[in-house]
């Protein structure tokens, strides 16, 4: 198999999504581990065995069974049925995600598209204030912020949004300045089309791909870093069922009631693996300058 | 040349002055009173005005945000609030232990990531490469939190294989004991001679150390593989396949070297990232890094401590930044030209 990299002005010959799947199989398979996951969130009500038991239901006379039939995970040390607060989490952990990647999209799409088509001093601006952002690792300035705010799922969700923002900005503002730079704008301004129009119609959709791309990919990384806010006690409270929060009130038994611990890290790390194979994929696949031969 | 390290280190200090202002305004944005975490919640009016002053809360906000930045650069960074030292001089103490720590994690990760990454460039598409492709996912999508946890309960409580707190066994302090100079555990150990205590600092850093490495691995080894898959279609790389070299020689001596030019800058930036890791990290092994530092300073809201810490790791990721820059227009003289 080789790669052909095409020259400017060619593009791939387009393909069928069946085809682009079976070419794919690690694509197809995140792709479908993230529809069950969207759908778990969705349906957790009604799929989940002991709905209440994602609340501050108690049972005493039922706290740390083992994973068993009727508990598939186990219990906790209030006796809840952790299967359900595991399906249950994954309707916290995707909205707290789409809140974050919205917000990012909302706010950095635009001031990047801005930046990149007009230049000059609010690009510099603009770009001299991601920077000051960038310079903290996501994951540090998130902590800090949520430090300082009431600890709780929507405090920890406006934390990471302002801390993930730039990286937006950053990507469109690339994105709109090489497409900025390419002739078919030069048409447009010599068409007389106004700058408003030419940037809204033509610089904007043009600028899209990789965006999309980040955020499929990032769905990984919101979750992980919510996660580890709710871990160290900055985010989700009890009774939420956030999975960060039920490995840390797990981690005072894990060494007799192991299910506690394991379950909901393991659905922390299938969620960011999920997310992850999915935005390589697509990157792999939506890069029009890529296509692979087969021999 | 000059003037483009003229350039950056001009914008990397507009960075540093941002960068205060933020945490400036994270501090400040502290719906808590600070001054009455310091006193505790049974002082009188009289001991939280006096606290008030103490900590500069009195002062108008303009006056605070330049005695914040004169303190910055002269080295007053506060007192926290839960150990009631000066942050600077806790963070001098912590810190050593977290290199290590990220130092360690690091080392693992180049050596296992550099040869993933060339395996799976060299038979890519193939059983290898998709292997070291799903490893090297595993490894960023990994909660180290909890993967600290999973280790624990493997190597310590099931095979009782591993030791799973502190830096080294505290029992060898009276037969052994460690000259202090870089509180480093092992180079001091490594320094003086101490195999006992080295042998003990290598056990208790193996877990601890792949749990900070997964991600950076991860990430290394996919910069490794794009990095040289680009390379290799590169023409000096055609020509030489051209000659008639063999794969090995292809790989070894024209593909690798250009290659490692990108990795040398996501080693980089994932550096800081894993010193924000060890938060996550080092209170489960009982660390006594930055990590557990920062850990105790959010369970106790000690402010003046977060905000050290965010600043000092913020530095450091500006410093890593700059240093990739000038190794970058050293070795690679069509940078300065641009």
């Amino acid at each position: 198999m080789t790669e052909v990299v095409l020259s400017e002005g060619e593009l791939a010959p387009p393909r069928s999504l069946r085809a682009v799947l079976r070419a794919n199989p690690l694509l197809t398979a995140a792709a479908a581990l993230g529809v069950v996951l969207v759908l778990v969130a969705l349906l957790a009500p009604l799929i989940a065995p002991h709905p209440a038991d994602a609340g501050s239901a108690t049972h005493p006379l039922a706290t740390f069974l083992p994973p068993s039939s009727h508990h598939l995970f186990g219990t906790d040390p209030v006796g809840r049925d952790l299967f359900s607060r595991v399906l249950y989490g994954a309707r916290i952990s995707l909205a707290v995600a789409a809140a974050v990647i919205g917000f990012s999209i909302l706010v950095g799409l635009p001031l990047g598209v801005i930046a990149g088509a007009l230049g000059g001093i609010a690009d510099t601006v603009l770009m001299r204030i991601t920077d000051i952002f960038l310079a903290f690792p996501a994951l540090l300035l998130a902590l800090a912020l949520a430090s300082v705010l009431t600890p709780s799922v929507t405090n920890a969700t406006i934390a990471i949004s302002i801390t993930w923002w730039p990286w937006y900005a950053r990507l469109a503002r690339g994105q709109a300045a090489s497409v900025a730079g390419r002739p078919f704008i030069a048409a447009c301004k010599a068409l007389g089309l106004s700058p408003t129009r030419t940037m809204l119609r033509h610089v904007l959709p043009n600028s899209l791909t990789p965006i999309i791309v980040q955020a499929s990919a990032d769905v990984g990384g919101v979750i992980l870093t919510a996660a580890a806010l709710s871990f160290l006690g900055l985010g989700a409270q009890d009774p939420t069922p956030e999975w960060g929060l039920m490995v840390n009130q797990g981690q005072a038994y894990f060494a007799t009631q192991w299910w506690l611990v394991t379950f909901p890290g393991a659905a922390i790390l299938i969620s960011a693996l999920a997310f992850n194979l999915l935005g390589d994929g697509l990157r792999d696949v939506l890069d029009p300058r890529r296509v692979v031969e087969r021999r | 040349m000059t003037q483009f390290l003229a350039r950056r280190v001009a914008l990397g200090l507009l960075v540093v002055a941002g960068v205060v202002v933020l945490t400036f305004v994270i501090a400040r944005v502290v719906p808590g009173d600070p001054a009455s975490n310091w006193v505790g919640p049974h002082a009188s009016a009289a001991q939280l005005t006096a606290a008030r002053h103490t900590l500069g809360l009195d002062r108008p906000l303009p006056v605070q945000i330049w005695r914040y930045f004169r303190g910055v650069i002269t080295g007053d960074w506060g007192l926290s609030i839960h150990t009631h030292q000066p942050v600077l001089s806790d963070l001098a103490t912590r810190a050593p232990a977290s290199l290590e720590l990220v130092g360690a994690a690091l080392l693992l990760a180049l050596a296992l990531g550099i040869p993933a990454g060339l395996a799976a460039a060299r038979w890519r598409d193939n059983a290898p490469d998709v292997l070291v492709r799903l490893a090297s996912v595993f490894g960023v999508s990994m909660p180290s939190f909890w993967f600290a946890l999973i280790l624990q309960l493997v190597f310590f409580q099931r095979l009782h294989l591993l030791p799973v707190s502190g830096d080294y066994d505290p029992s060898l302090n009276t037969t052994h004991p460690l000259a202090v100079h870089t509180h480093m555990p092992l180079i001091d150990a490594l320094a003086s001679g101490n195999w006992p205590v080295f042998k003990s600092s290598i056990t208790h850093l193996i877990l601890p150390a792949i749990v900070v490495g997964s991600y950076p691995g991860g990430v290394i080894t996919r910069m490794v593989r794009a990095s040289i898959l680009d390379t290799l279609g590169e023409d000096h790389v055609r020509m030489v396949r051209a000659l008639g070299f063999p794969e090995r020689t292809v790989f070894a001596r024209f593909a690798l070297k250009p290659a490692l030019n990108p990795v040398i800058s996501v080693t980089a930036l994932v550096f800081a990232y894993s010193l924000a890791n060890t938060f996550l990290v080092e209170a489960i092994f009982d660390w006594g890094g930055l990590g557990s530092y920062a850990a105790d300073a959010i369970q106790s809201l000690d402010t003046p401590a977060i905000i050290g810490v965010t600043l000092f790791i913020a530095l450091i990721y500006v410093a890593a930044n700059l240093l990739v820059d000038v190794l970058q227009a050293v070795f690679d003289p069509r940078i300065g030209l641009q």
